[in-house]
């Protein structure tokens, strides 16, 4: 008998108001210990709002914020000591140094910190070497590596990492991202991504949520809620011409359009095999099978509708 | 976790360039007026005691070290606010300014305690740079011009004090003129709480001091009410160890008015920091 995953965030009907501004109006969701869990919405839809107000960094008009099972309100310092977060941009004191940095958010964190950990985890960001140099001279992607130290310093159950990939090139997206895996998968932690980046969510979150005009529009796993959308997939195939009138009799396939030697459908994904053994059958190669920007699209799809 | 938070903050201030400044401040201004007072400070002296020569007879070492510091502090004492609030203002909006007091408050220590932190560490620094004003106009005077009576001029006339009957004086003057100095510390860190940025805490302080020291001169009846409960009345109560005899009544409802400023502005601060939604 399994029983069921905890529940590590549970928000329930947030809402958050300043005057006659509404942040959030109701925005709810769960994340399960394990979860690597997608925070999606578009600029404005009131994600840092939310993540602020789960760190206590703002206080909620109304609704329920539990973490691990209890009120942030009156269990705020309990539940802050099993979290830690990169809200936005990571900010240090310039005037410091890296490792100074680190010692001086590890003494908030109610734990005792050796100079040897400190090493240990700014080792495992990458940025062994610089310990000593002050923050001022750092690049961006290199505060960013430093705020996951900083995040980890405290061994805390659950990340959260708001946009912690904006404002990096690409190899500093891979990075972060592979840094996001490892935690997952070394270290068995928690995490909470918000990000714009929609591909990097696919890629690393098991569950997402997407929320717009401060209200969750839609919330689960990520496979489910993408499985039952139509892909757009592009059939690189020898003869496009015998392929596109060999799919127009069937009105449950929709041709988006042909790109040279490829043709792009809005199918589900059921139907790819089947399309791809009906052109075998009629002596069309098929070269490649590829699906494209499943994330996106329905994103987009959920946030115009 | 209070200590912890607090020795971040001395941590902070002494890694701040602008820490220094004070300092650096006092050094050069105390330097200054010891040299002019070596070179010329004798046409000083003779411009103050002038009008009791025909009564007087002036005799040893007038200008002497404890003449330099009493001058000095009664110089500074009016500068220094600024130097204070320099560092003081910047405590918790510096920090908004800088984007750390995101990282700062998701820690789980408590807002109090965070704020108690930087209060006490602004107190520290407060003291540091009375301290070191003291150093250089009671310790490098004496070595300059040695010791001797201390002449304090007054409105209604001379008060001369022996040698032996000052260094107390200077040690309660100095209390309260920290008091004051905390007063004005306790206003920069409750304006910071209301910013976001460095600059505005600091011209606010500044502010205050100018507009209520302009009240406080004003000869106008409707100000008169108001004076004495307003803490630049009280700034320059230190002097008042240096009577005779001493105005001791004087002297508590300075020591009163000033606490009281520093208990409610704290209650503000704490209130409004607790309160704070961080959007920066």
């Amino acid at each position: 008998m399994s029983s069921s995953p905890e529940k590590i965030v549970e928000i329930n009907h947030l809402v958050k108001h300043y005057g006659k501004f509404h942040a959030v109006e109701d925005v709810s969701f769960d994340v399960y210990r394990g979860d690597v869990f997608g925070f999606l919405g578009p600029n404005g839809a009131g994600k840092s709002t939310t993540i602020r107000t789960m760190l206590s960094l703002i206080k909620p008009t109304a609704g329920d914020l539990k973490l691990f099972g209890k009120d942030l309100l009156t269990n705020r310092s309990e539940i802050l000591s099993k979290i830690g977060c990169i809200v936005e941009k990571p900010d240090f004191y310039k005037y410091l140094s890296a490792e100074k940095n680190i010692e001086l958010f590890a003494r908030l964190s109610g734990v005792a910190v050796t100079k040897m950990k400190v090493h240990e985890i700014i080792e495992f960001v990458g940025l062994k070497g610089r310990e000593k140099d002050k923050v001022s001279g750092f690049s961006h992607g290199m505060k960013q590596r430093l705020g996951i130290a900083q995040t980890l310093i405290h061994d805390p159950e659950l990340i959260i990492l708001d946009e912690p990939t904006t404002g990096l090139d690409p190899q500093g997206i891979i990075d972060i991202r592979n840094l996001i895996l490892q935690l997952k998968n070394e270290r068995n932690k928690t995490i909470l991504l918000s990000s714009h980046i929609l591909s990097e969510i696919e890629l690393i979150a098991n569950r997402m949520v997407i929320i717009n005009k401060g209200r969750t529009i839609v919330q689960g796993s990520v496979t489910d809620l993408l499985n039952g959308q139509e892909l757009i997939v592009s059939f690189s195939v020898s003869d496009v011409q015998k392929a596109v009138q060999l799919l127009q009799s069937d009105s449950s396939i929709k041709i988006a359009s042909t790109e040279g030697n490829s043709i792009l459908l809005h199918v589900s994904q059921s139907q790819i095999p089947i399309i791809n053994k009906r052109f075998c059958e009629q002596g069309i190669d098929v070269f490649s099978i590829e699906t494209k920007r499943k994330l996106e699209d329905y994103f987009l799809k959920l946030i115009n509708n | 976790m209070f200590w912890r938070s607090t020795y971040n903050e001395f941590i902070k201030i002494a890694a701040k360039p602008r820490s220094y400044i004070g300092l650096g401040a006092i050094t050069l201004i105390v330097g200054i007026i010891l040299i002019a007072m070596k070179l010329d400070g004798m046409m000083y002296i003779s411009f103050i005691t002038a009008p009791f020569e025909q009564s007087l007879a002036f005799e040893g070492n007038i200008l002497n070290g404890n003449l330099m510091a009493f001058i000095i502090l009664q110089m500074l004492i009016i500068h220094i606010p600024l130097l204070i609030a320099f560092v003081t203002g910047d405590l918790v909006s510096g920090e908004g300014a800088m984007g750390t007091i995101r990282l700062l408050l998701t820690k789980q220590i408590s807002r109090t305690s965070i704020l108690l932190s930087k209060y006490l560490a602004g107190c520290a620094y407060t003291l540091i740079i009375l301290l070191w004003m003291g150093f250089m106009a009671i310790f490098i005077g004496k070595m300059m011009f040695g010791t001797g009576d201390l002449m304090v001029l007054k409105s209604d006339g001379l008060v001369i004090l022996q040698e032996s009957d000052i260094s107390w004086r200077f040690f309660y003057g100095f209390l309260v003129a920290y008091l004051a100095l905390v007063m004005i510390a306790t206003l920069a860190l409750t304006l910071s709480c209301f910013s976001e940025n460095s600059i505005g805490p600091i011209v606010s302080t500044m502010g205050v001091i100018i507009l209520f020291t302009i009240i406080g001169t004003l000869d106008v009846p409707l100000f008169d009410t108001i004076k004495p409960f307003l803490f630049t009345t009280h700034m320059a109560a230190w002097r008042s160890f240096f009577e005779d005899p001493l105005p001791m009544d004087q002297i508590v409802n300075s020591i009163t008015v000033l606490f009281v400023h520093i208990v409610v502005l704290l209650g503000i601060a704490i209130y409004k920091f607790n309160k704070k939604d961080i959007l920066s």
